[in-house]
């Protein structure tokens, strides 16, 4: 049998897992994700006859240089961050819950429901706890949904989740356009909630953002200190260990993804009650999926999804500045949070893992 | 009644086509064990550079030709398209990055993409909005002349644009490729076991790539139909709105054979058609929902029964690497 | 050809982190030889195999086949080179049938012609003597049928060099003799082999050399016909072991568990578990013995209550004599059990993935089955931790601190773990699974020690082995499982190897009939 000969060399680079690596270097690793994320936005900036440094300095401006600016930025980092705590427990459970943006609609709906036809029966307090309490309440159905057909027949929760949100969707287009819609309007659109109905300010900003860093602790402490977060690590790891170590599963599935869509759901709360004073069809605005990615850089630590979805915020706020500044459109938003997503996402690789280059002696890089 | 059957057919055809890129493109992705949740955004990115291959292919000669502007749409929309899955592909199958989340990220990215070059190309062109000439789109409109006037046969088989046939005409080829050849059986095998397809010598890593990446693109040609035939090559924002999560949905519905996803695509086209045809008195809203609706239902009667055939690839969403241990 | 070897290793070193697998490993197989690599579990064979097999990269050393150096960087160059390997877990594509797994990452006609494919198969099994229904999909397939195709797959691929992983763990001695002979049939048409393995009958039966690894170090290589077991025992372990392991005699026996007629059927349908009847006491091992898949599984998560019981019955008994108290644990799952005051200790055979938290570390895996002590919603990690140190200590479990996740302990600090955190429970009935499964001798004497300690302390244990010889030395008495079903129960200190070895397959070839 004729032998094929194969050249005496090693692979050119071989790839080998590393446990070792310092804080301070996973860290720079990351920082210098985030620089060559910036330099590649900054050379298609650069493409369309912009000067990226001027682009930049705008973007921060933008979103920082004034009182207002900072509060739209802060409204704009409320709901993201709200949500991506959302995600964190099941996504913590490796249950992959694409479905915040539903859940937060769902939320928002409960909630439009008392800001409209509920607002003459009850004193603000009262009328805002309600309020809170069914988008909590509607948002943690909407997420046990597909938890009860995941832990009763194992049914594919990304794909159900994501079904869930154009449904509910096309629920809140139906009340836009019949029973909900404004009489004084000729566009489908829904009545703005009345004063009553709208939550207070605090430093400026609706008082959301203090709903929201309590949110941060409490996630912090629940997944950490919890019983309930101690099983939600158990069976995130694998459920069989956790059968034998005699929990319910199904149980904790449905009891963490109702969690999970409740805050979801009052993140939908925060949003018509809040920043828009009204229920429609892009409440959620894509909210729910941004943070899915806000959540997993942070490896589910709400502490630092605080700084990533601050980061997003600015790139948002800043990019209506650079739209009005230097006509640039508005979603270069989005597609510079997609390469810096895309570089954060490369850069975990060079954490986890050491490329080995071709030598004798194994010298090794990043 | 027949008049309105016949309508109804073709309109579902229409409207089922963009999803049928998707969803085959989507069926190759995963056959790898890639789950790409970005279909949304390489949708958004085929659409617009498909749209701008052809627009500045009109500006830059005098007389345009329909079938040049075509070819030219349709390679840059699938370039384009294939970019972006191999963005994807680096991240996942060589960096290990989490699918969900960097299918997610490209659907953000490609969504802004879309937008961004869709208005950037609006805003160069002086007319604040970017549309292709009369000839390309007729071109991307026209049926096979001579053959769609048979009466009933004609329009039933005959009247649809070039893009319709080439849909069909991937479904069938990928399906004979993954069930007749060598190289589809080694797909299915990556997809299935990657560990026992690399000891049986298989590259893992290229058949992941190239799946991934023409998968991309193929998803990419139904965001060109969508500009060029749905919005009549004109840009307008947005305009993919929700197309690639139907298609992902889709891929669930068809079991991840192209065959049936040409059935599944179809009924999903009645679906979204039917309204303009058969009134119910039902809200609009809510017929929009309906195939969402089906899909769950799809959904959970796959997961019913513990059939070992039909099942999704068993290594989907999970990353390979060989040494690990 | 036949005076250059077939292929020969020299000083074939390879790391995993700070782990040696395999350190300055040399070896020769010469064309028509058939060559038993021996080791221990850990000894690093598999991963020597799978440097040949171009699953591994060696860090260094050279490779040759026929003569000549090569490089395998993955496993298409080993097949290049003629190099075929069965691995001990199968990679088969399960929804595919055993052709198309042969074929499979084959060139050729793109275009496949399963009937082309399906005749040759046929002709290559008809010339080994083996049976194989090339149309068949593996899920449909016996553990033996799988083990097959697998073979058919390399020799398919023209292989003039084979690797057999342990290819006679899943079989039954007449299955194991079968596979012997297509293996001799194999050698005259001159092929080499090389046959991993760690017992000592099928390495002085099968083989014409033998090579020992030890740790990852390479011992020697010797005739199998110059050699004998206690010598090959020797270079193994590195110094005589008879295997002397302690039985104390049985004090007080008391009744504790009584199975009765227990039956369960699995997720596919088939019975797994039929009729199963016997009583464990307090004070005594109870030795279970059968080939794998014949409902040892079943069987402790049956008492353990994880598992769904078509019928029967399981009643523990408790209190002394006179103040008997009898409770049924079926339909009770693991937290009702905890709940009646009965501690049930379970070591489960898969360690990682079932008994513990791979990602967490020794504290936090310490309260896998207590974490709900107390009322207050927060988890208290004090005790734990005390509990991890204790571990830690008395069991010497060697890990960088109780943080650290046990994924990153080796094979047998991760085995005092879980049988340490067990034993702290104070249980009155302990069911190990394969408790010995890839440890290092010493730790498996650790094991059977801390095994005969409960039994003095009264508790029931019941330890399902593979390994006839530790059963034999361990148990009180040994029951025999085959095919779901009690073949029969006997004496650990009169019963012989070939006499529980013919049990193990007695009632199996029935079964075999009854599922087709």
């Amino acid at each position: 049998m004729s032998k094929t000969v194969v050249e005496n060399k090693e692979p050119f680079v071989r790839i080998a897992k590393r446990t070792d690596i310092s804080s301070s270097k996973a860290l720079l690793i990351r920082f210098v994700a985030v620089l060559l994320a910036l330099i590649t936005g900054g050379i298609l900036v650069f493409t369309l006859g912009h000067n990226p440094i001027a682009v930049y300095a705008d973007i921060l401006t933008g979103s920082f240089a004034t009182k207002t600016a900072r509060a739209e930025t802060i409204k704009i980092a409320v709901p993201l961050l709200g949500a991506a705590i959302a995600i964190a427990p099941a996504f913590k459970m490796k249950f992959w819950n694409i479905g915040a943006e539903g859940q937060i609609m769902a939320g928002a709906i409960a909630a439009s429901y008392f800001a409209l036809f509920q607002y003459d029966s009850m004193p603000k307090v009262v009328l805002l706890i309600s309020m809170g309490i069914a988008a909590f309440v509607a948002g943690g159905l909407w997420g046990m949904i597909p938890a009860v057909f995941k832990a009763k027949w194992g049914t594919n929760e990304t794909l159900f989740t994501l079904m869930l949100n154009y449904i509910i969707l096309g629920v809140e287009k139906y009340l836009q356009n019949g029973p909900w819609k404004s009489p004084a309007s000729s566009f489908p659109k829904i009545a703005m909630f009345e004063k009553i109905a709208r939550l207070p300010k605090v430093f400026g900003v609706h008082i959301g953002w203090i709903f929201v860093i309590i949110m941060v602790f409490a996630m912090f402490i629940y997944l950490r200190y919890c019983k309930q977060g101690y099983e939600i690590s158990v069976v995130g790891e694998s459920e069989r260990t956790a059968k034998y170590a005699g929990m319910d599963v199904h149980k904790i599935i449905i009891r963490t993804m109702f969690i999970s869509g409740a805050i979801a759901g009052f993140v939908g709360f925060i949003l018509v009650s809040g920043s828009d004073y009204t229920l429609t069809e892009s409440t959620a605005g894509g909210v729910g999926f941004t943070a899915i990615t806000v959540a997993w850089l942070a490896k589910l630590n709400p502490f630092v999804m605080v700084i990533i979805a601050f980061i997003l915020a600015i790139l948002d706020k800043g990019s209506n500045t650079i739209q009005t500044n230097f006509k640039i459109p508005a979603s270069a938003s989005e597609v510079l949070t997609g390469i810096i997503l895309f570089f954060m996402l490369g850069c975990e690789f060079f954490i986890n893992y050491r490329l080995i280059f071709r030598s004798k002696n194994g010298g090794e890089k990043q | 009644m027949s008049e309105i059957i016949i309508k109804l057919f073709i309109a579902a055809i229409l409207a089922g086509t963009p999803l049928l890129f998707g969803t085959v493109g989507e069926i190759l992705t995963e056959k790898s064990g890639n789950l790409n949740l970005g279909v949304e955004g390489m949708m958004f990115m085929g659409g617009v550079v498909g749209l701008a291959g052809s627009y500045y292919y009109e500006q830059l000669v005098i007389n345009p030709v329909g079938w040049v502007s075509i070819t030219i749409a349709i390679i840059c929309a699938f370039l384009c398209g294939a970019f972006g899955a191999f963005i994807y592909g680096v991240l996942t199958i060589s960096f290990h990055a989490n699918q969900n989340v960097t299918g997610l990220a490209l659907t953000i990215f490609g969504t802004g993409f879309g937008n961004f070059f869709g208005e950037v190309m609006g805003n160069a062109s002086g007319a604040s909005y970017v549309a292709v000439s009369a000839t390309t789109k007729l071109a991307f409109s026209k049926g096979i002349s001579g053959l769609s006037a048979i009466p009933v046969v004609g329009p039933l088989l005959f009247s649809y644009n070039v893009m319709v046939y080439l849909a069909i005409a991937i479904a069938v080829i990928m399906s004979w490729i993954l069930s007749h050849t060598r190289v589809g059986l080694n797909l299915r095998a990556v997809g299935e076991n990657p560990a026992t397809a690399d000891a049986t010598g298989i590259n893992v890593t290229r058949y992941k790539y190239i799946s991934t990446c023409m998968g991309g693109g193929i998803c990419a040609l139904g965001g060109l139909y969508i500009v060029m035939v749905t919005c009549s090559g004109v840009w307008v924002n947005n305009c993919i709105s929700g197309y690639g999560w139907l298609a992902l949905a889709l891929v669930i519905f068809a079991t991840w054979s192209p065959l049936r996803a040409m059935i599944c695509a179809l009924v999903f086209g009645v679906l979204s058609v039917m309204r303009l045809y058969v009134p119910l008195g039902i809200p609009m809203q809510i017929y929009d929902i309906f195939p969402y609706i089906a899909t769950v239902i799809v959904l959970v009667a796959v997961s019913f029964k513990k059939n070992r055939e039909n099942q999704p690839p068993a290594s989907l969403g999970n990353a390979f690497f060989r040494e690990e241990r | 050809m036949s005076i250059t070897s077939a292929i020969e290793l020299k000083n074939i070193t390879k790391k995993f982190g700070n782990v040696i697998a395999n350190s300055n490993v040399s070896l020769t197989v010469n064309c028509g030889e058939i060559l038993a690599l021996l080791g221990e579990n850990g000894s690093g064979k598999t991963t020597l195999m799978n440097m040949l097999s171009g699953i591994y990269f060696p860090d260094s050393g050279t490779i040759s086949v026929d003569g000549r150096e090569v490089t395998i960087r993955s496993p298409k160059d080993a097949f290049n080179l003629g190099i075929g390997m069965v691995h001990q877990h199968f990679k088969l594509v399960d929804v595919f049938t055993a052709a198309e797994n042969i074929v499979l990452g084959l060139t050729g006609k793109s275009k496949l012609n399963r009937k082309t494919i399906a005749d040759e198969v046929t002709k290559i099994s008809q010339k080994y003597g083996f049976v194989l229904d090339p149309n068949r999909k593996i899920y449909d397939m016996s553990v033996s049928e799988k083990q097959t195709a697998e073979i058919i797959k390399v020799l398919y691929r023209g292989a003039n060099i084979l690797i057999l992983d342990e290819p006679t763990a899943v079989l039954t001695p007449q299955e194991t003799n079968k596979l012997f002979e297509v293996l001799r049939n194999m050698k005259k048409d001159g092929k080499a082999i090389i046959i991993i393995t760690h017992k000592l009958n099928e390495v002085m039966d099968i083989s014409d050399k033998v090579a020992v690894l030890r740790k990852g170090e390479y011992i020697d290589t010797v005739n199998t016909n110059e050699t004998n077991p206690q010598q090959l025992t020797d270079m193994m372990v590195g110094h005589a072991v008879s295997l002397n392991i302690d039985r104390p005699k049985s004090e007080k026996l008391s009744k504790r568990l009584e199975i009765k007629n227990v039956s369960c059927i699995s997720d596919e349908g088939l019975s797994v578990l039929d009729k199963v009847s016997f009583t464990a006491f307090g004070g005594e091992i109870l030795g279970v013995a059968g080939i794998a898949g014949s409902g040892q599984r079943e069987l402790c998560e049956a008492i353990a209550g994880l598992q769904h019981l078509k019928e029967g019955s399981i009643l523990y008994h408790s209190g002394e004599d006179g103040h008997e108290n009898v409770d049924d644990l079926v339909g009770k799952n693991p937290m009702d059990i905890r709940q009646m005051g009965i501690s049930l200790a379970f070591v489960p055979e898969d360690r990682l993935g079932m008994g513990l938290v791979a990602d967490m570390g020794m504290v936090d895996n310490m309260m896998l089955r207590s974490y709900r002590r107390g009322k207050s919603a927060f988890v208290d990690r004090r005790l734990p931790k005390k509990l991890a140190e204790e571990v830690r200590g008395k069991l010497k479990v060697v890990t960088p601190g109780i943080n650290t996740p046990v994924r990153q302990l080796s094979g047998g600090n991760v085995q005092k773990v879980l049988l340490g955190r067990e034993i702290a429970s104070a249980p009155t009935v302990i069911m190990a699974a394969y408790p010995v499964r890839g440890l290092d001798i010493n730790s498996s004497y650790t094991i059977y020690n801390l095994l005969n300690q409960q039994k003095s302390k009264g508790v029931a244990v019941i330890y399902i082995g593979e390994d006839l010889d530790v059963l034999l030395e361990l148990c009180d008495r040994i029951l025999v499982l085959c095919g779901g079903k009690v073949s029969g129960i006997v004496d650990g200190r009169t019963a012989t190897k070939e006499q529980i070895g013919l049990m193990m397959t007695q009632i199996a070839e029935e079964g075999e009939t009854v599922n087709e």
